[in-house]
């Protein structure tokens, strides 16, 4: 064992690996443009600085302004279909028992398989994408929930029975903050899968959106568009995902 | 009847009802045959489409793409996680890598492949194998994290050589969740074959799905559609079940 | 050579021959942020077929001291010898340990469990399994044998663990707390067997507990350990014949041991929980 740096220096390291993985990254995205050329990526630099002129257009702001409102949607409906149903299957312990393996078994099925027939009911368009993203996000809401609810700690249930709570009292002050670390846990890979519902569901059919102008950028041997738009959905969702695991890690230290 | 039974059973109860329910829905014409045909029809479909063997060349596809990315995604996951975890240097830099990584909506590169490989079936295995291989790292790492201290405390007092404790005691150890890695990597290679055939390509279950969409060919759409469910839930409900066999037998009272 | 200087060779040989293990000059200190100086530095003989109690408060390096006869972690500073062989880097052949952690395979049955070592090292299959049918009939887990362990108690898989132990026929035995997550009346019985396996192998016996009265009844002599970093402060003689068994707790003699083994280590209980408060 040696002995621990100061803070700071644990810091400055932590700083340093990010660095490296970064370089590291590039360096492969620099090798991959030496091996395969202009016709199929961007160099990293080129691709930089495109993406900065691409955000000065009106016409990149539409297609995210499409992106953003159809994942907006799809992820207050997962939200709030999943916490529901999560709450409720959680607290019906053999409805629970019944129905989570089920959202198990649709978790880890080809859900892009049923886009087609989304696109039958819905017809093409924002609403298809939106109930796509939501097929996507909420499963993995319910099931964070579902076991939240499910695992609470008996002991603290009775000791809110001794100290003789009303069932409000015993939702807002003991449920509620005993469900909310995982609750967030589970909003945090419902985010991820909804944008990528909504990105799928862009790239297969529809002439609107940040998965469609990838898709397009490709057909159209528009390679720098495709390689700048992908940089920015994964910037973006790195960038939120971080800010998500950040409070998640908060909220599971402070339970 | 025990109450594992009684769940089990309304389980199967709530799945045919609703087969049934759509069925019955379909065959009343409530919802539109242009939007959804019958279950019964899909099968009757399917059956005949396998019979006729015109997906047998999308059906060998698919699968030998799964194969082939679930294969090296499990290869090299382990390997990856057993060398991560060899390395703690090394841990502390990509742990927040690995907690992020599935945030990536790793479809978007897609296209890309395609640019770099061509329009075969290498960027598919790309796709299924990225997609997969993260999941089979974390489960490596859990493993190797939850063999307890004690039984490598225990392999010493045998006298035991390293290889030797690993392959009798650090492996059957972690084996529970090695399983875990090795069932994901299936799903997630799986989902990321057929997302990919069905985005873009020229072959394979994915793609017939999204011809057929294309071509209002309905009967066959919903046949492949079916199969592909069938196949994927066939697949994890029975490694669900091998897995949970193993972890029934270790579970402590 | 002249007749007394071989006489007097013979008895120190003799007399190193009765020392089993030895320490001399122990100490352990863990490097981290902050060094930790858990052990030492202490001195100790363990005699060939003595049965040896260490107790102290919690904290103190009983573990530590284990680990360290043992070869499962290196002396910061003096030597630890195994039958006059220094121990170093590895667990030397003869000692057998077993921890208050369940480390029974879950894997396995239990027959498969205690007949593991066995394997491993390679011995023959005729003779492993006469070994095993031994150590399944002496631990009474004989209608257990095909069992796994998640389908026992903590008792019946303590009980494995020490078979597993046995068969691989100890020279010294190395119990770490091995009854600390069981139950008081198991704690007593498993006492018994313990007691029993000792008269039967002939093997050395190092038991480290934080029970006064199991190490009282079971021991030939008693360690008693001071807080943090851990010494000797004493070594009490309890005089008990080799066929004692639990009844013994109803000798006055055993509260009279017990007694002592309190007042000694009352102060440093004390100095344990105020140096954990700080």
């Amino acid at each position: 064992m040696t002995a621990q740096p100061p803070a700071w220096l644990a810091f400055s390291s932590r700083a340093l690996d990010a660095l490296v993985i970064a370089a590291l990254f590039v360096a492969v995205w620099q090798g991959l443009y030496e091996y395969a050329g202009d016709s199929a990526i961007t160099a990293p630099l080129a691709t930089l600085s495109y993406a900065a002129s691409l955000v000065k257009t009106s016409n990149f702001w539409g297609h995210a302004q499409a992106t953003l409102v159809a994942f907006a949607y799809s992820l207050v409906i997962s939200i709030v279909l999943g916490v529901v149903l999560g709450l409720a299957l959680g607290l019906q312990r053999f409805a629970g028992d019944v129905a989570e393996p089920i959202f198990v078994a649709l978790y880890t099925i080809p859900k892009v398989t049923l886009y087609p027939l989304i696109l039958l009911i819905f017809g093409l368009g924002v609403s298809a994408k939106v109930a796509f993203g939501v097929i996507h996000g909420v499963i993995p809401i319910i099931l964070f929930t579902l076991n939240a609810v499910k695992n609470i700690n008996p002991v603290l249930l009775r000791t809110s029975r001794a100290m003789r709570l009303t069932q409000w009292q015993t939702v807002t002050t003991v449920l509620a903050p005993a469900v909310m670390p995982e609750l967030i846990t589970g909003v945090r890979v419902g985010f991820s899968l909804t944008m990528l519902g909504v990105l799928i569901g862009e790239m297969f059919a529809s002439q609107r959106g940040l998965g469609f102008l990838i898709v397009n950028g490709i057909s159209m041997h528009n390679v720098p568009m495709t390689t700048a738009v992908i940089l920015i959905v994964v910037v973006f969702a790195i960038a939120a995902n971080g800010l998500l695991l950040w409070i998640d890690k908060r909220m599971h230290r402070a339970a | 009847m025990s109450r594992q039974a009684a769940i089990g059973w309304t389980r199967v109860a709530v799945i045919v009802g609703s087969i049934l329910l759509i069925e019955a829905l379909c065959r009343l014409k409530i919802i539109n045959p242009l939007t959804l045909i019958p279950p019964s029809e899909m099968a009757a479909s399917l059956w005949e489409l396998i019979v006729t063997g015109k997906v047998t060349d999308d059906i060998a596809q698919t699968f030998s793409t799964v194969a082939i990315a679930f294969v090296l995604s499990v290869v090299t996951g382990f390997i990856l996680g057993a060398v991560i975890h060899a390395l703690p240097r090394v841990r502390r830099a990509v742990d927040p890598l690995l907690a992020s990584y599935y945030s990536i909506p790793f479809f978007v590169f897609y296209p890309l492949l395609i640019a770099l490989f061509g329009l075969n079936t290498i960027p598919l295995i790309v796709i299924g194998f990225v997609f997969a291989t993260a999941a089979m790292v974390i489960s490596t790492l859990n493993g190797l994290d939850r063999v307890p201290r004690v039984l490598s405390k225990t392999t010493r007092v045998l006298r035991m050589s390293s290889s030797s404790s690993v392959l009798f005691v650090t492996l059957p150890a972690a084996a529970p969740y090695l399983f875990t890695g090795l069932k994901l990597a299936l799903a997630y290679s799986f989902i990321g074959v057929i997302a990919g055939e069905f985005i873009l390509s020229g072959g394979g279950l994915g793609y017939s799905i999204a011809y057929a969409y294309n071509n209002f060919d309905n009967q066959t759409m919903y046949a492949l559609m079916m199969f592909v469910l069938v196949i994927a839930t066939v697949m994890n409900g029975a490694l669900h079940v091998f897995e949970q066999r193993m972890l029934r037998r270790r579970a402590r009272a | 050579m002249s007749a007394g200087v071989a006489v007097a060779q013979a008895q120190t040989a003799t007399a190193q021959a009765k020392v089993h293990a030895r320490l001399r000059g122990v100490t352990r200190v863990f490097e981290g942020k902050l060094s930790v100086h858990a052990l030492g530095p202490l001195d100790l003989d363990l005699p060939r077929g003595e049965f040896f109690s260490v107790v102290g408060p919690s904290g103190c390096g009983k573990s530590t001291l284990m680990d360290l006869i043992a070869g499962l972690s290196p002396p910061t500073e003096g030597t630890v010898t195994f039958e006059d062989k220094p121990v170093a880097g590895e667990v030397p052949d003869g000692i057998g340990a077993v921890f208050q952690e369940d480390a029974s395979f879950p894997w396995l049955t239990v027959r498969d469990n205690i007949a593991f070592g066995l394997r491993r090292a390679g011995v023959d299959p005729a003779e492993t399994q006469r070994r095993v049918e031994y150590a399944i009939g002496f631990m009474g887990l004989r209608e257990f044998a095909t069992a796994y362990p998640a389908q026992l108690s903590g008792g019946m898989r303590q009980r494995v663990c020490i078979a597993r132990t046995l068969v691989m026929q100890p020279r010294l035995i190395l119990l770490d707390e091995p009854f600390g997550a069981l139950d008081q009346q198991t704690r007593l019985l498993m006492g018994d067997e313990l007691l029993r396996l000792w008269r039967e192998t002939g093997a050395t016996v190092m038991l480290i507990t934080h029970a006064l009265d199991e190490a009282a009844m079971l021991s030939d002599r008693v360690g008693v350990m001071s807080a943090r970093p851990g010494r000797f402060i004493d070594v009490i003689t309890t005089g008990w014949s080799r066929e004692r068994d639990s009844n013994i707790v109803a000798d006055p003699a055993f509260g009279v041991v017990t007694a002592r083994l309190w007042s000694l280590l009352r102060g440093e209980s004390l100095k344990a929980i105020g140096a954990k408060g700080a």
